[in-house]
């Protein structure tokens, strides 16, 4: 029984194709998840574009580069969304993406934006989350110094995790490994992914987790829970630009700029704050959703030019490696 | 006779089919892979001390899992008490939780907010810390120590019970018993769990990470993690992916070298009754040991529970149409694994067989010879028994490769097999059913293949005499015989199945995910309420198809 659906859909598959080109987007689990933006912007761009727009999720960003690498020049994908800037610079290598054709976009990023290739979405701080009235160290030393216990990610198997990476060592440079062996002490563990920490934070495992400044308005705006707070350091936050590009093996070059275009323009971005709980990369004419003014806003943007993402990422891996393995 | 020159038959002809299959999902995914890699390999700095550590975790697990599982199969194998199938059943579900559920719920048990932290508080006392190797070790022992318990327990009930009669009427002490009749049993099941449990630990990895407390606890499955996604360099996942195929292959080797068969004889399968048992000291012993691994498996599930209860009436309306996905995978790898087991049994069996006959003086045991005979004063065996043997060893062994095979190399392999000529993701949920039924198998072999030797050893020449051969042997005497561990194994691969993520992940379609998908996905997404709900859904889900299947197997029974 289960097998007859999809080969129905097989079957139906050239007729629907001849009433409506197919847009097959790539992207990361969560962003198709019900609860992410996958829904809301698969609505909103049929009713423009007069295509079918499908979604296929695969892991996370890096799963996603890797899937794609995978299949090549033969991949079914039209746009890959869910990169971000330590990933665009291989991702640009393998030269299965191609230009785009959108011009000039005002983005609302924290720093500047060029680039021909990908384009933001939205972006976002790292950041240390704790429960409102926690102590609430300044900075990687003072949380070294301190007798805080925090949960982070792996960087070889989770985003975040390399977030935290690249944040020590563009804040801290050569120091990064004193940085490190000062934290060593406070690191409860490190788990493969994010939901694990996060959910070990909830239960009261440790006093911070590692994550977003945004994560707080997740538990005001859906939980009205108040008590998660992002802690400000004062040496700036890292920052995450999550981005989208066309891929140049796809034989919907023109649908896929378009999708491009929707994306920064309002139907898309109004989706992004309450469903993936990031900053848009263009602000909607309506503003942020109620909540995420109470957010914490650093002063310093870090973050690494994608071409020296990749560098600095493997020296940094390997100061992180040894500091925490002692 | 020694060798009565049999045919090789259908039996045979299946199990090496079977074994063939298993080979193609390991070695040949590593292959796929290799294939799309580009230039040489080389092992990196770390790479060594992720051999180490996880041999190091691994044989620590499996060595404890095994010491603490003795004395309770052996208590649950001569007490009788009101809710011991279900105590029995419960215990299990360790081994079928996904693993982020188990980590959860370890944590909020043992963790340093966890309920025995909170009582070594009120007493003053500091939080207990769980993090570090005895961390890693102590989860494996919690998923594991089920698993050594039923294979143990199974081999206890194996035990007739006209020996136990027998010792009663000669008045032996426990001890004796222990020596004549326990020991020996130990001696043929020991190894295989041990060497099951080896397996498991060797791959694990979101397990060993998330409680070793940091990058000491990098395991070989990290590092293919790493070299896949971090550096996209398949010649170093493929190659580690091997190496952790040999690190099993050698585990494997080592322990079916290494057990030594029961040559019992044959019982009238009886149920036990146990005289021996009735002192005090054993009484309170037994008692003690059912009470603390209860205690120590079930808190647990207990915390998973009541964390997930009061979500249930929130969950979204997705669950059950994933439940219902899940059910239909795991049965699609229930039947996967039966067939691949049962063929692969019979096999192992048929060839082992070969070697004893009417005229073979002794030792009657229908398995392969360990030691050479001469020393025994018996004449070489012949060579082709001793190939047949040697084929025999290979086929189990086989079948054990699968469980060490890296899932992440197993499913990128497949990937790169099925997308030439299919779209991954409508072939999801039957190939995920595959591997699945294909990862269960060590345990069903390890159920099956001692049950199936010991049938043979015992019935085999009365049904030789009778002239019952083929399928009539097959259908009259060898599947009732081994109904028990039939429907084991049918249970273990349901409920590994239910709970198991699986290659789901790599291949996943966004409307149609597993409960286990769900369940990440839902976590991923903050719904970490949500997520304890869905929990508590597969936790009672895979209990329940444990529950049927096994008692499937036990059908008027006594245990």
């Amino acid at each position: 029984m289960k097998y007859t659906l999809p080969l129905a859909v097989l079957l139906a598959g050239p007729a629907l194709a001849q009433d409506k080109p197919v847009l097959t987007v790539y992207t990361y689990d969560s962003f198709v998840t019900e609860w992410g933006p996958g829904p809301a912007v698969e609505t909103a761009f049929e009713a423009i574009c007069g295509c079918d727009l499908q979604f296929v999720g695969a892991g996370d960003g890096a799963a996603l580069l890797a899937r794609l690498r995978l299949e090549g020049a033969r991949t079914n994908a039209d746009v890959v969304l869910g990169l971000d800037t330590n990933l665009t610079a291989a991702a640009a290598a393998t030269g299965l993406f191609a230009r785009h054709d959108l011009g000039d976009v005002a983005f609302d990023l924290p720093v500047a934006w060029q680039d021909d290739m990908f384009v933001p979405y939205d972006w976002g701080y790292f950041a240390f989350v704790h429960n409102v009235g926690g102590d609430a160290p300044a900075n990687f030393r003072a949380l070294g110094d301190s007798d805080l216990t925090i949960v982070i990610q792996d960087p070889r198997s989770s985003t975040p995790g390399l977030g935290l990476l690249l944040w020590v060592k563009a804040a801290h440079g050569d120091a990064a490994p004193e940085i490190w062996q000062g934290l060593a002490d406070n690191i409860v563990t490190v788990t493969k992914g994010w939901s694990e920490s996060y959910g070990m934070f909830l239960e009261g495992e440790a006093d911070m987790v590692l994550s977003y400044t945004t994560s707080p308005a997740y538990h005001l705006i859906a939980e009205e829970d108040a008590t998660k707070a992002a802690v400000p350091f004062d040496e700036g936050h890292y920052l995450q630009i999550e981005v989208a590009a066309v891929v140049a093996s796809s034989d919907q070059g023109e649908l896929a700029n378009d999708f491009l275009r929707f994306m920064v323009s309002d139907a898309f971005q109004s989706v992004i704050p309450t469903t993936n709980w990031m900053y848009p990369a263009v602000t909607p004419e309506g503003g942020l959703p109620a909540g995420f003014d109470s957010l914490v806003t650093p002063e310093t943007a870090l973050i690494f030019p994608a071409g020296e993402a990749g560098a600095a990422r493997d020296v940094a891996l390997g100061e992180w490696l040894t500091a925490l393995s002692r | 006779m020694a060798d009565r020159a049999q045919p090789l038959n259908l039996a045979v002809w299946a199990g090496g089919l079977a074994a063939g299959v298993i080979l193609a999902l390991t070695l040949g995914t590593i292959t796929a892979v290799l294939t799309r890699a580009e230039g040489a390999f080389a092992l990196a700095a770390g790479d060594l001390a992720a051999i180490r550590f996880t041999v190091t975790q691994a044989v620590l697990s499996a060595v404890l899992s095994c010491a603490l599982a003795v004395p309770v199969a052996r208590a649950l194998a001569r007490r009788r008490f009101v809710g011991r199938a279900v105590l029995v059943t419960l215990m299990g579900a360790p081994f079928i939780l996904p693993v982020i559920v188990a980590v959860l719920g370890l944590v909020m048990v043992f963790g340093r907010a966890g309920w025995v932290s909170t009582a070594l508080g009120t007493l003053g006392l500091p939080p207990m810390n769980i993090y570090g190797l005895h961390g890693v070790v102590l989860a494996h022992v919690f998923f594991n120590l089920p698993l050594a318990t039923r294979l143990i327990l199974q081999g206890w009930l194996a035990i007739p019970a006209e020996r136990f009669r027998l010792a009663a009427t000669l008045d032996m002490a426990p001890r004796d018993i222990a020596r004549q009749l326990e020991w020996p049993m130990l001696r043929a099941t020991l190894p295989g769990a041990f060497m099951v449990i080896f397996l498991i630990c060797t791959t694990s990895f979101a397990v060993a990470l998330a409680l070793g407390g940091g990058p000491r606890a990098t395991t070989v499955e990290l590092a293919i993690y790493q070299a896949f996604r971090f550096d996209f360099d398949l010649s170093r996942a493929a190659f580690l992916a091997l190496i952790q195929l040999a690190i099993s292959a050698v585990a494997a080797l080592l322990a079916l070298w290494v057990a030594v068969p029961q040559a019992t004889g044959g019982g009238l399968d009886r149920t036990v009754e146990r005289w021996d048992a009735a002192r005090l000291g054993l009484r309170v012993l037994d008692g003690a040991s059912i009470m603390l691994a209860g205690l120590f498996l079930l808190l647990p599930l207990l915390a998973i529970a009541l964390r997930g209860l009061p979500e249930i009436a929130t969950l979204p309306a997705g669950v059950w149409a994933a439940a219902w996905r899940s059910v239909w995978v795991a049965g699609l790898s229930v039947l996967v694994t039966l067939a691949l087991a049962l063929s692969m049994t019979l096999a192992i069996t048929r060839l082992g067989a070969a070697q004893w006959g009417f005229a073979t003086p002794t030792p009657p045991a229908s398995i392969c010879p360990k030691k050479k005979p001469e020393r025994e004063g018996f004449p070489t065996w012949p060579v082709a028994i001793r190939r047949r043997c040697a084929v025999a060893r290979g086929i189990e062994a086989v079948g054990y490769l699968a469980m060490a095979a890296s899932p992440l190399v197993i499913g990128t392999g497949l990937f790169l097999i099925v997308f030439p000529f299919a779209d991954p993701v409508t072939l999801a949920l039957p190939v995920t059913a595959l591997v699945n039924g294909v990862m269960a198998l060590p345990f069903a072999l390890r159920a099956l293949v001692p049950a199936a030797q010991e049938v043979e050893a015992r019935f085999g020449p009365l049904a030789d005499s009778l002239g019952l051969t083929g399928w009539h042997r097959l259908r009259r005497l060898t599947l009732p015989r081994l109904r028990r561990p039939l429907g084991f194994a049918a249970a273990l691969a349901g409920a590994l199945s239910m709970g198991d993520l699986g290659v789901i992940a790599l291949f996943a379609d966004p409307e149609a995910g597993t409960l286990p998908l769900l369940l990440y996905r839902l976590m991923g997404s903050y719904r970490m309420d949500q997520a304890a709900g869905v929990a508590l859904v597969l936790l009672a889900l895979s209990l329940a198809v444990f529950w049927v299947l096994d008692r499937g197997g036990r059908v008027d029974a006594d245990h």
